[in-house]
């Protein structure tokens, strides 16, 4: 069968390679674009968040190349998200189009269901249990490497020489990590990726500013939607870390890591519930990267987002306590990258002011 | 010769330009209309400025802040291009030392700036909502035939305000020509809408903001006395209106201009620069389906710059590259 599935940053290599090893064909939606937006609003209630709209766009033009098969993820707690599936697939049938959409909620909570779709995904691609174990493997070997060459990217850009070098090698990089097949393939392609990128001519001698970027996963994850935000502070000479890879994400949700449990502890003092989404998550991070001596946290939040806005409303408490700024972005389909530019620009300025303050009080 | 320093703020409905000299001493300053023409805007500021000090003084600096910042840089030749909130507030802490808030209320956009012990500490600016900023009063006056430099004077005139909804400007507007109609006067009507957008901008703009004394009022809606009236009875406290309070931003380039240039020279391109042939073209990028409108500016029949692509492909370019 033709599979598709959302896009999500880098991941759709992963995903692709998957869907190709458990004897499916792999269709890869087009990179979010203008386009991918206008239609994804054109067809979404004008309510919904910016990552259905996304999603949706994505879908379609999916769609347009064939898929049959749509696999995504679900929500988490109390969040729209959770239902996105099931309206995604309406507004695609009312379309007229017979796609079928697949879900696949967190593991630990709906066992039996996850099993049931994956052994239905395994039969139509005719592949064993087994198989599928093998198949497994390499494509989580890719998304862990992808995950180090973006992160890396991040680390390299804000001391590069050149502007625009890290991007430029970063975008060879992605079509270095779509050929490899075999684990010892991609850990060699992932090895050379480092490479390239360690390579890029740097000025050790700065000093960049620290931002902790948190937030709502999909607008975290996905350049188109945040305007590339991580990119940009990179080339305004900004190091930058954000709460939520991909990778992290799935061992969060396979139980696997226990990164989240100490985040949902460090939010106790100001939230204690389940807010949906990552609403306590936003807390939470806000207070590990104070601790770590961030200069400040940018919350970047779907418009609309009930998690991202009780987590808002709770932040200049969090942002007093621990002495760290918090600036907030919301992002619709409106939101223009000049608004975002000078946010941004007036945001570095704060820190930097702040930090040249401290140092002179410590000395 | 005088040493100066040359700020240019281009925003969406004023353009200011202000000279100042070494000690930050204002030695003109200018505030005019955009009137959606920045180039031609622009270079008259500096043709005006040009007669009139052009020969006294030398300017060693030259800071550009604004929406059209980008632009204006390659017009006059800047040393430093900052945002609007940085320009601002840097301008208020020379000229109003100890400011702890700072209200800014323009053409299209509304920010606040929380300052403590000197430094900026937070600051938001309004998202989707333009109620309330100039604009808006600027439509309302002419709605109501009343000059807007009388629109303030005419609210302080009220005593009975009426109550309007300033959630949003189209909602503004409705309500208050209902209320119109039911036969309030004017100047109940106008007041009634100075505290509507108080309260909006209190409530959207400055949500969650500790708001404490001394209040900086500035922008050009702060010549407004029934908005400046407004502030001081919600907020409770004397609201300071600087002298400069329309010019501010282009007041606060001119220091960030002298802090840029100590050691370097200035790229200024001179008074000349006002009888360029500047030349704004744009053109659709056919690279992927995201089409950016890429601008590209000629001066005298020379690429100087480009920008409006989301890739990079185009402002990251050698200018000499041909558009294709």
């Amino acid at each position: 069968m033709k599979i598709s599935f959302p896009i999500m940053g880098n991941s759709y290599l992963a995903f692709k390679q998957l869907v190709k090893d458990i004897g499916h064909e792999p269709i890869v939606a087009p990179l979010p674009t203008a386009r991918t937006m206008s239609l994804g609003t054109m067809y979404a209630p004008e309510f919904a968040c910016i990552p259905f709209k996304i999603m949706l766009g994505t879908y379609l033009e999916a769609i347009e190349k064939g898929a049959e098969v749509i696999v995504a993820s679900g929500g988490h707690g109390p969040c729209r998200a959770g239902y996105y599936g099931v309206l995604h697939q309406k507004i695609i049938q009312d379309l007229g189009y017979d796609t079928k959409i697949i879900v696949f909620d967190s593991i630990a909570k709906t066992y039996k269901e996850f099993i049931s779709k994956l052994k239905w995904l395994l039969k139509t691609g005719q592949t064993s249990w087994w198989q599928f174990l093998k198949a497994f493997r390499p494509a989580w070997a890719k998304l862990k490497a992808l995950d180090e060459i973006e992160i890396l990217s991040y680390h390299v850009r804000p001391y590069e020489i050149n502007t625009g070098e890290t991007t430029r090698v970063y975008r060879k990089c992605l079509q270095l990590m779509d050929e490899p097949i075999t684990p010892s393939d991609i850990k060699e392609a992932g090895e050379v990726c480092v490479q390239m990128l360690r390579n890029i001519p740097q000025d050790k001698s700065r000093k960049p500013l620290k931002i902790g970027i948190i937030g709502e996963i999909y607008v975290l994850i996905e350049p188109f939607a945040n305007l590339d935000i991580q990119a940009t502070l990179g080339e305004m000479g900004v190091y930058t870390e954000r709460a939520m890879h991909l990778f992290h994400w799935i061992k969060e949700n396979t139980k696997l890591s226990r990164h989240e449990k100490k985040v949902i502890k460090l939010a106790q003092p100001y939230l204690r519930q389940m807010i949906g989404g990552h609403g306590i998550n936003s807390i939470g991070e806000t207070v590990m990267f104070a601790e770590r001596g961030f200069d400040g946290v940018i919350q970047l939040a779907p418009f609309s987002c009930i998690p991202e806005i009780v987590a808002k409303g709770i932040l200049p408490q969090v942002s007093h306590d621990q002495e760290i700024s918090v600036m907030t972005i919301f992002l619709d389909e409106m939101m223009g990258k000049a608004g975002m530019q000078t946010r941004l620009e007036a945001f570095v300025d704060l820190l930097l002011q702040r930090r040249e303050h401290r140092l002179a009080e410590a000395l | 010769m005088k040493k100066a320093y040359l700020g240019v703020d281009v925003g969406s409905v004023s353009t200011n330009l202000v000279v100042t000299d070494e000690k930050g001493e204002i030695l003109e300053n200018i505030y005019t209309r955009t009137v959606g023409q920045p180039v031609k805007v622009v270079q008259n500021g500096l043709r005006v400025l040009g007669s009139k000090l052009g020969t006294d003084i030398e300017i060693m600096g030259v800071g550009v802040t604004g929406s059209a910042r980008n632009l204006s840089s390659v017009l006059v030749g800047a040393d430093v291009v900052k945002n609007e909130i940085t320009a601002h507030a840097v301008a208020v802490s020379q000229l109003v030392p100890g400011a702890q808030t700072i209200i800014e209320i323009g053409g299209q956009d509304s920010k606040i700036i929380i300052v403590r012990d000197g430094v900026v500490t937070d600051f938001a600016m309004n998202t989707v909502c333009a109620a309330g900023t100039g604009s808006f009063l600027d439509q309302q006056a002419a709605r109501l035939n009343i000059p807007i430099e009388q629109f303030g004077e005419l609210a302080l005139k009220s005593d009975n305000p009426v109550r309007i909804a300033g959630r949003c400007a189209v909602f503004a507007e409705s309500d208050m020509v209902h209320k119109q109609q039911l036969g309030h006067s004017v100047e109940d009507i106008i007041a009634g809408l100075c505290e509507a957008l108080v309260r909006n901008y209190l409530n959207n703009v400055g949500k969650g903001k500790e708001i404490l004394a001394p209040v900086v009022f500035q922008g050009g809606v702060a010549a407004n006395v029934g908005i400046k009236a407004a502030f001081e009875k919600t907020l409770n406290t004397e609201v300071i209106i600087p002298k400069y309070y329309d010019v501010m931003g282009a007041v606060g380039c001119c220091y960030l201009a002298m802090k840029a240039t100590q050691n370097k020279p200035t790229k200024f391109k001179g008074w000349g620069a006002a009888e360029f042939n500047f030349r704004p073209t744009s053109f659709e990028c056919q690279g992927c389906p995201n089409l950016c409108e890429v601008i590209q500016i000629y001066e005298n029949d020379v690429v100087i710059a480009r920008w409006g692509d989301r890739c990079g492909k185009w402002s990251n370019a050698s200018l000499t590259t041909e558009v294709g």
